[in-house]
């Protein structure tokens, strides 16, 4: 197999150089995944606002920590570009487009306007073993984002909320 | 073992240079390697350099001819046939029982139990421990609040989880003992951690991680002070070393088949035949009853007590020929073959700037099976890149997360060589690493 496929530049580039690394406060919502198979672990926080008159949550800040290879890694650094400031909708299409594309064992067109350097990820559904690493970090995304929007109810504070 | 080294510090070889053995006969390496029909494989246009026979072995011509012909021409089922099939396909699996008995040093066929492998010869002794708790059987299988299991650190998932499942079902205390920085275990809470309130001591002979051989003597020797039983898991010592369970002086030893050249679904658990009379069965079902009755059955002696079903019966034949494939060349030989390759292998790895091999540093108490790490480079982008090359090691915790934890390590990569690597091999995984550490760097 060709190893530029799975190893782009731009994989790398976010490996050695990740955006938006460590874990920040405040934060809504953290979720703890683990790959059991190799021991690969991430730590990922969302935190979400709302506009008072909106029913829009908006994704303020996403942070990260974690331990594993350059697949997950860069796969975490190139969340956090994508996923920043972005309405929570669109970040979940967002999510939903790459998990499609990690199943689609290259036969997908990446969808790159909406994928922007997460269409590099393309090569990586070719090789079975390492799909999981690339979605670790977007699974994480996920289950944190679920909880931020119970932590956090759109359009107004607790108090005024209900 | 006469052979493993209770030596933690001091090292008697260089390293670098292979121990001289002059009476010990050479492997002819080149022939064996002919026996294995996977080396004419290219792997992404390279030829096939094969380091993960810890993970499960390749397996010889002579192994599969064997296992094809039974198929051809043997087949039935064991045990319940009175027609000529079912006569040789019955002979064929308890001559393989006899040969792995023989192989292991074993008082008799009788003593050898066949399993699928030894994470289920693990079990049939937790198990065992269990059952005669809750059947008020053999004093020394129950189990209870006060009572103690002792296992390692440096255990593979298969040793530990089945123990802590027994003592969560019978409100015993696992215990471990620990690792020392240099990947022996650490033995001075010897006392201690064995003790009358030890009723069995479970723990590896050659760690799957670290490559460490482990000693027996004074482990065995406290727990027949007090009184408790001692199982060995040899999964990796059994295809690498001349195991004799008489001059271990163990109770319990669990091998599996496919790291030894057999095939996959054949597991051993050897057990001394006077424990296995006293144990209750583990599995129910066919072949290991004695008298059924609606309202209740007697079973089977041992060995058959503990094979409910119909068994991998090609699969044990398989690892027969394994038995006699490994007794032709010799392990002996094969141990000093791969002690060599240890010597070898261990300074040259040191050589790649940034590596640091987990475990003993020395080829002296430990196998050809070498955990590495390589700074800045996760181990998975490692066996990837070295795949590229036609490279094939284990990458990640190797089912051993604890000994990782230990070391501070998510994970590793891991060499294991075999009867069929070369020491060209080693100078493969080499240029391979600088590979690796031109696109990482």
């Amino acid at each position: 197999m060709q190893l530029d496929a799975l190893y782009q530049d731009i994989i790398l580039d976010h490996y050695k150089r990740p955006h938006g690394r460590g874990l920040r406060e405040p934060y809504d919502a953290e979720a703890h995944h683990v790959n059991p198979t190799c021991g690969d672990e991430v730590t990922l926080r969302v935190r979400l606002s709302s506009a008072p008159d909106s029913a829009e949550h908006t994704i303020t800040d996403v942070s990260y920590e974690g331990m594993g290879c350059s697949i997950s890694q860069a796969a975490a650094s190139v969340l956090y570009d994508l996923l920043l400031g972005k309405p929570l909708t669109e970040a979940m299409a967002v999510h939903d487009a790459f998990v499609a594309l990690m199943g689609s064992r290259g036969q997908l067109e990446p969808d790159e306007e909406r994928l922007a350097d997460a269409v590099a990820f393309a090569g990586v559904s070719r090789y079975p073993a390492r799909v999981k690493c690339a979605l670790l970090p977007w699974m994480a995304f996920k289950d944190a984002a679920m909880r931020a929007v119970a932590a956090h109810p759109t359009g107004t504070k607790e108090e005024t909320d209900d | 073992m006469t052979t493993t080294t209770t030596s933690t510090s001091g090292a008697p070889h260089t390293p670098g240079t292979a121990p001289e053995h002059a009476d010990v006969p050479r492997l002819d390496v080149a022939a064996i390697r002919a026996d294995f029909p996977i080396f004419n494989r290219t792997i992404n246009g390279h030829p096939l350099i094969y380091l993960d026979s810890g993970n499960t072995s390749q397996k010889p011509r002579q192994v599969l001819e064997v296992m094809r012909e039974h198929y051809e021409r043997h087949n039935a089922n064991v045990a319940r046939a009175v027609h000529t099939l079912g006569t040789e396909a019955t002979e064929a699996y308890e001559n393989a029982r006899a040969k792995v008995a023989s192989f292991i040093g074993a008082a008799g066929p009788a003593e050898v139990v066949f399993t699928k492998n030894s994470s289920e010869a693990i079990n049939l002794v937790a198990y065992a421990f269990s059952n005669a708790t809750a059947l008020g059987g053999d004093p020394r299988f129950r189990l209870g609040p006060g009572d103690e299991v002792v296992i390692t650190e440096m255990e593979h998932h298969s040793n530990i989880v089945p123990w802590q499942l027994l003592c969560q079902r019978t409100g015993a205390t696992l215990r471990w003992f620990s690792i020392t920085d240099e990947g022996r275990l650490d033995l001075s809470q010897l006392e201690e951690l064995i003790n009358e309130r030890t009723k069995i001591v479970s723990y590896v002979l050659m760690s799957n991680i670290l490559g460490t051989i482990n000693p027996t003597e004074a482990v065995v020797k406290r727990a027949r002070q007090v009184g408790a039983l001692v199982m060995l898991d040899a999964s990796q010592a059994v295809p690498h070393l001349p195991v004799n369970v008489a001059e271990l002086g163990v109770d319990f030893l669990a091998f599996t088949g496919h790291k030894m050249c057999g095939p996959t679904g054949i597991g051993v658990l050897w057990g001394r035949q006077e424990l296995l009379e006293v144990m209750p069965p583990f599995l129910g079902g066919g072949e290991m009853i004695e008298v059924v009755a609606m309202e209740g059955s007697t079973f089977a002696p041992p060995p058959h007590r503990f094979e409910a079903g119909t068994p991998p019966i090609v699969q044990a034949v398989g690892l027969g020929a394994a038995v006699d494939y490994l007794s032709g060349i010799g392990m002996e030989a094969i141990r000093q073959h791969e002690k060599e390759i240890a010597a070898y292998a261990l300074p040259a790895l040191e050589t790649v700037k940034g590596l640091r091999v987990i475990g003993p540093r020395t080829p002296v108490g430990r196998g050809a099976t070498i955990s590495f790490v390589l700074d800045g480079v996760h181990p998975h982008d490692v066996g990837q890149v070295l795949d590229s090359l036609g490279i094939a090691v284990r990458v990640g915790h190797h089912c051993a997360r604890p000994t990782c934890v230990r070391f501070g390590v998510p994970a590793t990569t891991r060499a294991s060589f075999y009867l069929y690597n070369t020491i060209e091999d080693v100078d493969a995984l080499i240029r391979g690493l600088d590979h690796v550490k031109r696109l990482f760097g």
